[in-house]
């Protein structure tokens, strides 16, 4: 089956200049490589603010005039220039907005949602097919006219989608869809997303809460740190020894539901020389010290780590290489980032 | 389309005419009080170069009450106001009201001219310098207007007419009506001919600052998520300025350009004075030169409403008009 979409070694990096002249290259995804197939979610899992949206800009090419960006995007098979990008967006792929505020605040939802058109001809077709799409997610007659701050949150995450389809795009990139939304409205958010993939749709799902993403993909890639660490079948995910990276398992057993295992540790916010998860991992070793990692296949799913098949033995981890964490609690527990999933998941679980 | 609620308006415009009232008396009884505390002897400023003795001074002095109070004065001065009467012109010798009324049609078409063309072409240069942001275009735009805003009207005054009068010899160096001319016997042409520099020198200083805010609006707009949505659903770049960009700036930069009437009234004052345009600012610069209190004060209050009526025209366009705060209280 031809991938839909194929992103290979993409990096993106901002110029900036701090203290008057010293330009630094501020990277904010690293080597991110990933694929997705016709009737197929594939959920990009990182913490909010770790530049995942920058993945959806980039394809959709709409980034800032000062990012660097290296590697390169397929779609179909076709590699996606700017000019393609352009041809193509709105059209064959489509963004599914986090919020209202992507709405032009002046102007009709209806207006929006059929958008640029050339001329009488287009419109009145295109407003069919809006009145069409909008009566297929219950949007009454009556909305047509509201303004996006009228809106209901419910009502506009629905005006929202509908936007996306209105163009029948073969993929969709839904960014962040379900932030600050009550549990049933996510729930049906969900049950959207999937029917699209019935559809054979092809989705790319960008979100940092780990339940969404566990409901809804296919396969799962886990963002640190700007680096896509293990990309895995979602059905691994239920429990922490089908996983392959430290980090990953982690974060599945500090799942409520998984036993609530908690330790402290933080993404690195400055390029590291090595492994991006070295400081914080239980199972590093010298080489990963000074050397990175490549994305590697393994048994069906990706995975950013020298020693994930290797037995956690006394050999392997080094004290002097693992500070602040005693031997014991490296071989009781692991150690965890405190990270937003976490932090989400507890405010799902109290709500 | 724009659906207004009368019993809002009406509430509204009610609070507004209460507002107007008792910043009249307010502005009335001070700049009032102030003429009396100046050195201006209405006396002597009435009597002109006549001579006369003490006595007659003295009893002058009496007919026109300066031995009272300045709270008698003031209570005076307002209930007369109040009678519609806004007293009678020392240097035209016809009541003022007449003046300000002949002054300020004159002056009226001055402004509303220059106006609107610093409306169309601030607009137009904004949007142009805020989309194409960091170009050199904009950066054209911007140092024209530093310049701009940077030097005095009635500078620019000079220039324009030392330029275009003068030396190409295009208009005429001054006045509304050609001379030995009877204004009545004036055709629309002639007229229009004399008004053309004076607006232009008006409109050029109001772009600048009216460019600037339209171009800052723009660049806002081109940084909010709905832009961003915009361009990944495949919009052209003109065609996002068009229906997104200008919709969203364009009531910003009309309020802006309603609350600039006090600007405009202080720029008319300047460039009447250069151009020799017998309107208000020409009758504001006699009278103080001249001592003619009634008439300062009569035109003091004629600009407060003028600039209220302003303000007045831009808080309803923001009431009124945005959707966001037009159905807010209607329930």
């Amino acid at each position: 089956m031809e991938k839909l979409l194929e992103v290979n070694n993409l990096s993106i990096s901002f110029t900036q200049y701090v203290q008057g002249l010293n330009r630094h290259d501020l990277k904010v995804i690293s080597d991110l490589s990933l694929d997705i197939g016709e009737s197929e979610i594939v959920a990009v899992l990182g913490s909010s603010g770790s530049g995942k949206s920058l993945l959806a800009h980039t394809i959709l090419g709409i980034l800032p005039y000062n990012a660097h960006v290296t590697g390169d995007v397929k779609f179909k098979g076709e590699i996606l220039d700017q000019e393609k990008k352009e041809k193509i967006r709105g059209k064959e792929i489509c963004l599914i907005p986090q919020s209202v505020n992507f709405l032009d605040p002046l102007m009709k939802v209806s207006q929006q949602a059929i958008g640029e058109c050339s001329d009488d001809n287009e419109f009145k077709e295109k407003k069919l097919k809006q009145r069409e799409v909008f009566t297929k997610y219950g949007l009454d007659e009556s909305v047509d006219d509201l303004y996006p701050f009228e809106l209901s949150g419910g009502m506009a995450r629905k005006v929202l989608l509908s936007t996306a389809l209105l163009n029948d795009p073969d993929l969709l990139i839904a960014d962040e869809p379900t932030p600050g939304l009550d549990s049933k409205s996510v729930e049906e958010t969900i049950q959207d997303i999937k029917k699209l993939k019935e559809q054979g749709k092809g989705v790319l799902l960008i979100t940092h809460e780990i339940d969404v993403a566990l409901k809804t993909a296919d396969k799962i890639a886990i963002f640190y740190s700007g680096y896509v660490i293990e990309i895995n079948k979602v059905e691994n995910f239920l429990n922490s020894e089908n996983l392959l990276h430290p980090y990953t398992k982690a974060l599945v057993d500090a799942l409520p539901y998984n036993g609530f295992k908690l330790t402290e540790g933080v993404q690195p916010l400055e390029e590291v020389s090595g492994c991006p998860y070295y400081e914080n991992c239980p199972i590093c070793s010298y080489k990963c010290a000074n050397n990175k990692p490549e994305l590697i296949e393994h048994d069906g799913a990706m995975i950013r780590c020298f020693n994930f098949n290797k037995v956690i033995s006394d050999d392997s981890v080094s004290e002097e290489l693992v500070d602040d964490v005693s031997e014991e609690s490296v071989s009781e527990e692991l150690v965890v980032d405190v990270s937003e999933e976490v932090n989400d998941e507890e405010a799902n679980d109290g709500a | 389309m724009i659906k207004i609620n009368s019993k809002k308006l009406a509430k509204f415009l009610g609070l507004k005419a209460v507002r107007l009232m008792i910043l009249l008396i307010a502005i009335a009884a001070i700049s009032f009080i102030m003429i009396q505390l100046s050195p201006i002897d209405p006396v002597r400023a009435y009597l002109g170069q006549r001579i006369v003795s003490q006595e007659q001074l003295a009893i002058m002095g009496e007919y026109w009450g300066t031995n009272l109070s300045l709270g008698e004065r003031v209570m005076g001065w307002l209930s007369t106001l109040a009678s519609g009467s806004m007293g009678f012109s020392l240097i035209y010798r016809v009541p003022v009201t007449e003046v300000i009324v002949q002054k300020f049609t004159a002056s009226l078409t001055l402004m509303v001219s220059s106006w609107i063309i610093s409306g169309i072409f601030g607009f137009l240069l904004g949007v142009l310098a805020g989309a194409k942001e960091g170009t050199w275009i904009d950066k054209v735009i911007k140092t024209y207007c530093y310049i701009l805003q940077s030097s005095p009207t009635f500078w620019i005054g000079l220039v324009l007419l030392m330029v275009f009068s003068v030396y190409l010899g295009w208009f005429p160096i001054g006045l509304s009506v050609p001379i030995g001319q009877l204004s009545d016997t004036v055709t629309f042409w002639q007229w229009l001919h004399r008004l053309i520099l004076p607006a232009f020198t008006l409109s050029i200083v109001e772009i600048a600052s009216l460019t600037m805010y339209t171009r800052d609006k723009l660049i806002n707009v081109k940084k909010s998520d709905y832009f961003l949505f915009a361009q990944a659903r495949g919009e052209s770049f003109w065609g996002i300025i068009k229906n997104h960009g200008i919709r969203n700036i364009l009531i910003p930069a009309i309020t802006i350009q309603f609350m600039s009437f006090n600007e405009l009234f202080g720029g008319t004052i300047l460039v009447e004075q250069v151009f020799a345009y017998p309107g208000i600012g020409q009758a504001t610069v006699a009278a103080g030169l001249r001592s003619d209190v009634p008439l300062l004060l009569g035109i003091v209050l004629i600009s407060t409403i003028f600039v209220f009526a302003g303000n007045l025209i831009a808080d309803i366009i923001y009431q009124y008009v945005d959707p966001r705060l037009r159905g807010e209280d209607d329930d």
